[in-house]
């Protein structure tokens, strides 16, 4: 039961964690096509700069919990996928410092270096996780120690790569729509008319992956046994249609929370269908690891499990707070303001 | 070299790295939160102005520390994974908790504060900071729980074929930790003290700017004094303590080889590891390290020599370290209180000035050093008496991890550099002017 319930908050922290950062790295990826003009980057700057460090710091209590709760998956997937996971830090690594370097020297090839982390630093971890989710959904070669068998290179398979496309889709929609939420002329007008062809090319990968994951995985297993979970995809979908309504409405704020249930409820259809196990293993699913193998102790899971219900409702209300103090669209005054980094 | 070295290596770099900028962070985060809070109170313009200034520095510094962080909180798993499953039930709550608790706070309002000049009122504007000094502190107190656990392992059996949590309270409360934090934290105030003296002493000697350096010096003295007087008698009670729970570190950080009671202590010696002595030992003084030690002249101190091989820590390094650190600790005291006694004829002691300008490096050596007595001391054991760094070790590839340690050397180095710069742009810069009446 503790397990379970870890399961899936483990689940729908990594939910958060994507539905929140994906508006930024969605945002940092698209950057080169959006922006004009100097003034066009700084705005774009400008929307993130008070909300990505709070949204990153999901990833890190997403990974914080996965060894928590679940130290023997944290410890195979995490050396498992080593070479995926330093390529996204050292991505998240030129991405961060490049908010607050950006701006110090006014020199335009120092900015337009820059800008190029910034995109680097979005493109990859959007693109790296995705293939990394899809390949923990299609099982990776661990063997009985649980011990990874395979390289960088294994998890570069077509439903890999798919997935990986998968998710750079969902961010750049996502991140087009906050742009389009937190700006008006030009800028927004651009958004808006980017966004409508991103999600066109959203629906179609989408479509694609749903019917690679019925051959590709066992993710459907846990569907078919329990039809009322198929409300999960089904609330995904129809996320991803109100999120069209709601563009082609220039109703952007609604769009954007649209685009927020699309990605939530697509992380969770992954997650709900691979229960009980983590990391499946594609060697033999009896080297999987799952709940019962790689949980903490009972104590260790309730004590963590007060902490989460005592704190992560305050971290939320107070990032709720924030987002109402600076719930303005930027305009070029704020960049006068001398409120940048 | 094998994945174990390359991992070790690549564990010193990013660590090390990240504590360079955590310590500012620390300590600056206060001082600015002072700053502001005068400004609050008084309306004078010019603590805004400080707050301002200090507070760039602090945001490129912190910058730096975020993302060296995040690589931290995954090196566990890409790296230790067999650290990580032995003791995840334990290590991996507390790093969760911090994140929970403190990570979420200080990043939240530190872009409250950074962007929120305008928007908040000044009261609220100033409490910004104040969280994110405190949740900055505790998030030092809860990573550093879960450091002092794996020097001296509480609260836990072996079940499993792992060591599972049964007394988490004796966890989060044993007086060791507490000691490595309030020790860590005085270091990082004294860090911050010094940097701000340091930096307002390169413009008093320009002869710039003087009431706004004087009063930021006269901030940073007060803070750095206190701390360092603190600092010396706190650590001779966190030697004591390290005595008694891991002798084998207490005898490599003095460089004693024969068992002894009255044992006395050297002010200079050379560790010869290979011969199992001491190359040279000068000016012995009977008795003072069992005083020091256990507080009484008589106490026996065992000797490196009692330990097996295989469980003595390197001794040079732990015991070279060590003398850095308590040699700094001294001349931080001395170096501050003389500053007390120039505090109001700042100016006209440019020798004084110069020297603490160049003495910034010092505290960042003593920190440092400092991390190298307890984890180097701890050697060979990752968890002290319990799990060997050896077999902590992740089953990867060397050549996996040979790759990312240069790559982590080279993005370090480089992302070092320019922070560096951009500090001391904005040093050199100084503070913006005054506003001009009507304006605020
Ligand atoms: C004594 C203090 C201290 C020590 C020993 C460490 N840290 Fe640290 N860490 C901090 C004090 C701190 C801080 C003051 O809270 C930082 C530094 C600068 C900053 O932005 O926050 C921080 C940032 C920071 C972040 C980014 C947080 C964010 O995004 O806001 C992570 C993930 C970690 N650290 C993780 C670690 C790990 C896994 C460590 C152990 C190996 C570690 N830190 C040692
Ligand atoms: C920020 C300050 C710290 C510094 C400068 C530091 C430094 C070091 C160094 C130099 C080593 C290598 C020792 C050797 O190989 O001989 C080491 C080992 C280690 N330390 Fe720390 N440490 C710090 C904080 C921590 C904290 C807070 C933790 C845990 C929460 C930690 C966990 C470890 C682990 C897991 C190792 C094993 C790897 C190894 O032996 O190389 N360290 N540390
Ligand atoms: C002058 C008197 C000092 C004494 C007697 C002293 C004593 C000690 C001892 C015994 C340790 C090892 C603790 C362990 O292994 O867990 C230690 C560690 C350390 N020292 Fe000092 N120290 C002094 C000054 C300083 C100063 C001035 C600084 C920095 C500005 C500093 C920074 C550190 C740090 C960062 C550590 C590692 C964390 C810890 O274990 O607390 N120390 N110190």
């Amino acid at each position: 039961m503790l397990g379970t319930i870890w399961f899936l908050l483990w689940g729908i922290l990594w939910a958060v964690y994507f539905m929140l950062d994906g508006f930024d790295l969605g945002l940092g990826t698209l950057m080169p096509v959006l922006a004009k003009s100097e003034t066009d980057r700084r705005l774009i700057y400008r929307v993130m700069g008070p909300f990505w460090d709070g949204n990153e710091v999901w990833l890190i209590t997403a990974g914080g919990v996965t060894f928590a709760a679940f130290p023997t998956t944290y410890a195979a997937m995490f050396s498992g996928l080593y070479s995926a996971l330093m390529l996204i830090l050292f991505a998240l690594i030129i991405r961060g410092v490049s908010f607050a370097f950006r701006d110090e020297v006014q020199a335009p090839g120092w900015k337009c270096f820059w800008d190029s982390c910034l995109t680097i630093g979005s493109l990859l971890p959007a693109l790296l996780f995705g293939v990394a989710f899809a390949n923990i959904f299609q099982g990776l070669p661990y063997d009985k120690d649980f011990v990874y068998q395979g390289t960088l290179f294994t998890l570069l398979n077509p439903y890999g790569l798919a997935g990986g496309i998968l998710f750079v889709l969902l961010f750049t929609v996502h991140g087009s729509l906050w742009l389009a939420v937190k700006s008006d002329g030009e800028l927004q007008a651009r958004a808006g008319k980017l966004v409508t062809k991103l999600w066109a090319a959203l629906l179609v990968v989408a479509v694609i992956f749903l019917l690679a994951t019925r051959r590709q995985t066992f993710l459907y297993d846990n569907y078919a046994a329990h039809p009322v979970l198929f409300l999960i995809p089904l609330l995904a979908v129809a996320a991803l249609i109100a999120t069209r309504v709601f563009i082609a409405k220039a109703s952007w704020w609604r769009a954007w929370a649209a685009s927020s249930v699309t990605i939530v409820a697509v992380t969770l259809f992954g997650v709900v269908g691979l229960y009980p196990k983590l990391l499946p293993s594609s060697i033999d699913p009896a080297f999987s690891l799952t709940i019962s193998n790689s949980a903490s102790s009972p104590l260790t899971l309730k004590i963590m499990l007060a902490v989460a219900l005592t704190f992560v409702p305050i971290v939320i209300a107070y990032q709720v707070w924030v987002h109402y103090i600076f719930r303005h669209k930027a305009t070029a005054e704020d960049l006068e303001e001398g409120e940048l980094y | 070299m094998d994945v174990l070295m390359l991992s070790r290596l690549q564990f010193a770099v990013a660590t090390f790295f990240h504590f360079i900028f955590v310590p500012l962070t620390l300590g600056l985060s206060i001082l600015v939160a002072i700053m502001e809070t005068v400004y609050v109170r008084t309306g004078d313009e010019e603590y805004r102005r400080m707050a301002k200034f200090w507070g760039k520095i602090f945001i490129i510094n912190f910058a730096v520390g975020v993302v060296t962080g995040i690589t931290l909180e995954f090196q566990f798993g890409t790296n230790w994974a067999r650290y990580s499953r032995y003791v995840g039930d334990i290590f991996g709550s507390l790093l969760a908790i911090e994140a929970t608790l403190a990570f979420f706070l200080e990043s939240t309002f530190l872009a409250v504060w950074i962007f929120g000049w305008k928007r908040l009122s000044p009261k609220l504007h100033c409490l910004a900071i104040w969280l994110v000094a405190f949740a900055s502190n505790l998030s030092a107190l809860w990573i550093l729980i879960a450091n002092a656990w794996m020097q001296h392992p509480v609260g836990y059996a072996i079940r499993n074929g792992r060591a599972e949590l049964t007394d988490f309270l004796s966890v989060v409360t044993q007086p060791f930790a507490f000691q490595i934090y309030f020790h860590t934290i005085s270091g990082a105030y004294i860090l911050a003290g010094f940097v701000v003296m340091g930096i307002s002493a390169y413009h008093l000697l320009r002869q710039q700017h003087l009431s706004f350096f004087t009063k930021s010096f006269r901030i940073g003295l007060i803070f750095a004094l206190i701390f360092s007087l603190a600092e010396i008698v706190q650590g001779h009670i966190h030697g004591a303590e390290v005595a008694k729970i891991q002798p084998s570190k207490l005898a490599a950080m003095e460089s004693i080889w024969e068992t002894k009671a009255d044992a006395p202590m050297a002010l200079f010696l050379i560790p010869d590891a290979k011969n199992e002595r001491n190359a040279v030992e000068i000016g012995k003084i009977p008795g003072l390290l069992s005083l020091l030690a256990y507080h009484s002249t008589s106490a026996t101190v065992k000797g490196l020599k009692d330990f097996p091989k295989e469980d003595r820590p390197p001794v040079l390094l732990t015991f070279t370290a060590f003398r850095v650190m308590v040699g700094l600790g001294f001349l931080f005291v001395l170096l501050t209180l003389v500053g007390w006694f120039k505090r109001h004829k700042l100016e006209a002691s440019p020798r004084y000035l110069k020297i603490m300008l160049y003495a910034i490096p010092l505290p960042y050596v003593a920190l440092q050093a400092g991390w190298i007595v307890t984890e180097v001391g701890r050697q060979p054991w990752i968890v002290y008496g319990l799990m060997r760094t050896k077999d902590a070790v992740s089953p990867i590839a060397a050549s996996q991890v040979g790759v990312t340690l240069a790559a982590f050397i080279a993005a370090y180095s480089a992302l070092g550099v320019i922070a560096f710069y951009l500090i001391s742009k904005h040093v050199r810069r100084g503070p913006e002017p005054a506003a001009v009446q009507g304006e605020g």
